[in-house]
């Protein structure tokens, strides 16, 4: 029997009797991160990475069940060998490793092998068995280095500046928003943010995560507070209302999609930044080859294209349908105007 | 080419018209005199020829890359546009050459016409492998053509008119007509004397608006001259100094793709433009083919005998524009007309036809007019202002189109297929089926007619209910119900369904309707009896 099942709730493990990252209510819960594609409501006991947990508590409430262990410190679940590793997709993000009987499979979540600052360093972990993501998994999708994008980022802003342009960036709440934040911080005055990120800071900033000060956007915020500043907002506040207060503005959208010019003007921005959370196609390659894994399952994203490219070069893949992939970064960016 | 890859990048970012009108008009006061007609050229549909094919590309990056071709065509499919994808997957330059202006690399393409195919290869290797990521795209473009950057033909007119002073109407007749950028100079084609020289050049074509409610907003109906409007390919025949020349309305000389007009050279008079429709024409029944008889034409640069038996082709005169070598532009369409209504006479020839104006004394006349405009073979009517002058483009007031509803069908699909540009990597185009029976039969396909938003929905339907995957193309659950709309409808013997359908669009999503309740192959047919 397979040490882990894909099922109708979610990938289970029959030996331990625990699910990673169900999309439908169970008893046992182990997430690998807070987005909400991956750490649903309605679990009886949560399980994930120590710096998880206040997210989880975030955005699933206070009163959930929830044990934090730290990376790489097995726990034993039913005389299951469960432990995280980092995963370098957001802050307490972690790959689950699950060994029993000598069969060891790591289910990566969602992943980036760039080093980004604050969301831990990817390390890739030897198994039999991978069930990677594959978000970006075509050859176009090939990232530039952080550095260079920060650089076009703050460049960018300087010429919003010189124009009398605030500058708005469109950046996932939990994430990408904190990525922004401690790669600008020093070289920007002040942040100016939505309340779903000032929410999530609020929590981070408690935990001592480095982050610089942000100011919450309130009804009430004066106009002459964005001048000089750096504003970032979630995606779904493009062509909404609540944009008018920034008036002169310039819009910038910070996601992998945006590697893709039809996709960039789809999203009626004025400069699209491709900086994902997600690892691009080399380091999908490069986290699969470092597993050592004989066997690959590709879930959410370029899956089929993917698993065929892996049998290619001689590993067993195939593809699985799961409901991962619902977080604002791996659906397509789909403004409304 | 970096100011020129600058430009571009600008354009397609941004979304506001004044902002790209803007970098058009600073690019066109700053850049190399050598370059400004070339991006002329390539803004306005007047692209060089290709001299290296989309798979010898495809072919090269494939072994640039080590790619194999089923992963370029997925992420060909995903991209949409074959320059692009090729800039995304080639990889980090090797080498840094000396930069090069814009005009440099078209010339060195154009060089490259005659040349063997190991030359064109080893040329493009060695571009992709010097220049900057930033230019490979702009690069490619050069190449395949189409910048897809929402950058229209009376934007660069009216970008040029600011940069130079001199008025958009007249500027758009400088730059239209026969001239070539590797020959020419913008300040040559804006000087007052080569309009002159120039026996070919065309006029800029007046366009109308759709008249969107009913004609009773036109006041008056003795001010107005009304017309079939014609569905052919919209044309200007020029003799100049016993020369002769057929222009389409995308400034393309096709004089020799219609040998039907050259009994027309002794009869007409030098300095004589006229502007009309070329269509098909059953001159026995004396009213156009359908649409499709005349596409069979379009493509092709020689024509058969069969062709010009089974088809040939009339010029329908909708209006004089020169004569007597004397631009009689500024003229009330009256006289105007009258001077047509004349020298079609006087010629009298079949390739020289008048298109009739429509005799009507109030405007419910004319509506009921209209709902003939099918049985007539065209597609509506045309209101013009007697007292109009013929004016440059598209403007509002004095022409007016009135075209008849489409037809529509309800249909269900069953296909679907990634769309390009604005639309990479989401499911928008989509392969529609009528029942037949207990089959579903495939008849048409639409791109258009949704929303951004009904757009996202149905894409994230597609990737819920596909049900195979061939190459580009998901079969997905017949559930989906449109209707979809279609000027015209001919017989095909090189479509399932038997049938070929004109401008088909998708006109609303019949969220309403369940599979059951589209319409039949038998319900195609019938309206193909009726307007075929």
């Amino acid at each position: 029997m397979n040490l882990l099942q894909f099922t109708d709730r979610g990938i289970y493990c029959p030996a331990g009797d625990f699910y990673i990252d169900p999309w439908k209510p169970v008893d046992r819960a182990v997430i690998t991160h807070a987005h909400s594609d991956h750490a649903r409501w309605g679990n009886k006991h949560y399980l994930c990475h120590t710096d998880s947990v206040p997210l989880l508590q975030l955005r699933l409430g206070q009163d959930i069940s929830v044990q934090g262990i730290k990376y790489r410190e097995p726990l034993l679940i039913n005389g299951v060998s469960v432990s995280l590793y980092p995963a370098g997709h957001m802050i307490g993000s972690a790959q689950v490793k699950i060994t029993h009987e000598g069969q060891s499979w790591v289910v990566s979540g969602d992943y980036k092998t760039e080093n980004d600052g604050i969301s831990g360093e990817f390390e890739p972990v030897k198994c039999h068995t991978f069930i990677t993501e594959s978000t970006f998994g075509l050859p176009i999708y090939t990232w530039k280095p952080q550095v260079q994008i920060f650089s076009d980022i703050r460049e960018w802003i300087q010429s919003n500046r010189q124009a009398g342009k605030n500058s708005v960036l469109l950046a996932y709440s939990l994430g990408k928003a904190q990525r922004l934040l401690y790669n600008l911080k020093d070289h920007v005055s002040k942040f100016m943010v939505h309340g779903a990120i000032y929410n999530a800071q609020e929590v981070l900033q408690q935990q001592h995560w480095p982050l610089p000060a942000v100011e919450r956007i309130t009804p009430d915020t004066p106009k002459s507070a964005y001048t000089d500043s750096v504003i970032i907002a979630p995606p779904s506040a493009a062509g909404s209302t609540w944009m008018r207060r920034f008036n002169p503005y310039a819009l910038g959208v910070c996601s992998g999609w945006m590697q893709v010019r039809g996709n960039m003007r789809r999203s009626n921005a004025d400069a699209g930044f491709a900086i994902s959370d997600h690892a691009d196609w080399p380091g999908l390659l490069d986290a699969v080859k470092a597993t050592g894994a004989e066997r690959v399952f590709v879930t959410h994203g370029f899956s089929s294209t993917f698993a065929r490219y892996l049998q290619e070069q001689g590993l067993e893949a195939g593809e699985v349908k799961t409901e991962f992939g619902q977080e604002e970064e791996e659906k397509e960016v789909t403004t409304e105007t | 080419m970096y100011h020129f890859s600058s430009l571009v990048k600008t354009l397609s970012n941004s979304t506001k018209t004044n902002e790209k009108l803007e970098a058009l008009s600073y690019y066109f006061a700053t850049a190399d005199e050598k370059d400004k007609p070339w991006v002329l050229a390539l803004f306005s549909g007047r692209r060089p020829k290709r001299v290296v094919s989309s798979t010898q590309l495809k072919t090269w990056c494939m072994q640039k890359t080590g790619l194999s071709e089923w992963l370029f065509e997925e992420c060909y499919h995903t991209v949409g546009d074959l320059a692009e994808t090729i800039a995304l997957l080639l990889p980090e330059p090797e080498r840094k050459a000396a930069a090069q202006p814009l005009h440099y690399w078209l010339e060195q393409l154009l060089q490259l016409t005659t040349a063997e195919e190991s030359v064109k290869q080893s040329f493009i290797l060695q571009s992709w492998e010097e220049l900057p990521n930033s230019e490979r795209l702009v690069f490619n473009k050069l190449i395949t053509g189409g910048f897809r950057i929402g950058v229209s033909q009376s934007m660069m007119v009216n970008a040029l008119a600011k940069t130079y002073q001199i008025a958009p109407a007249t500027l758009s007749h400088m730059i239209s007509g026969n001239w070539a950028p590797q020959t020419t100079l913008l300040s040559d084609l804006l000087s007052t004397e080569n309009t002159q020289t120039d026996n070919s050049k065309p006029y800029p074509f007046y366009l109308a608006y759709a008249l969107d409610n009913g004609p009773e907003s036109l006041v008056s109906p003795e001010e107005w001259n009304a017309e079939w409007k014609w569905d052919g390919i919209r044309g200007q025949l020029i003799k100049r100094n016993e020369e002769m020349f057929a222009w389409s309305r995308g400034e393309e000389l096709i004089t020799d793709k219609f040998p039907e007009f050259t009994p027309l050279l002794p009869l007409l008079p030098n300095g004589t433009v006229i502007d009309g429709e070329i269509l098909s024409f059953d001159r026995e029944q004396n009213r156009p083919l359908p649409f499709q008889s005349l596409q069979t034409r379009i493509g092709r640069k020689n024509v058969t005998k069969k062709q010009l038996q089974e088809a040939p082709v009339s010029m329908l005169c909708y209006d004089l524009l020169e004569w007597q070598g004397e631009d009689i532009r500024p003229l009330p369409l009256r006289e105007r007309r009258q001077l047509l209504v004349q020298l079609v006479e006087q010629v009298n020839h079949p390739a020289l036809r008048l298109s009739p104006s429509i005799n009507f004394d109030n405007w419910d006349q004319l509506t009921a007019l209209r709902l003939q405009a099918r049985d007539n073979g065209s597609e509506g009517l045309m209101l013009k202002r007697i007292a109009s002058p013929y004016q440059v483009g598209r403007k509002r007031g004095d022409w007016w189109k009135w075209k008849v509803d489409p037809l529509v069908i309800d249909a269900v699909m069953i296909y679907a297929q990634k769309g390009h540009g604005r639309r990479s990597n989401l499911y928008t185009d989509y392969t529609f089926a009528v029942r037949d029976g207990g089959q579903l039969v495939p008849f048409t396909k639409a791109y258009s007619g949704l929303t951004d938003k009904e757009i996202a929905q149905v894409d994230n339907w597609i990737k819920r209910n596909s049900l195979e995957k061939f190459g580009p193309v998901r079969t997905v659950k017949p559930e989906l119900v449109f209707e979809v709309a279609f000027e015209g409808i001919a017989a095909s013997g090189r479509h399932k369904s038997g049938i070929a359908l004109r401008f088909p669009r998708i006109n609303r999503w019949r969220q309403d309707k369940k599979a059951d309740e589209i319409n039949t192959l038998d319900d195609l047919r019938e309206i193909l009896k009726q307007y075929g």
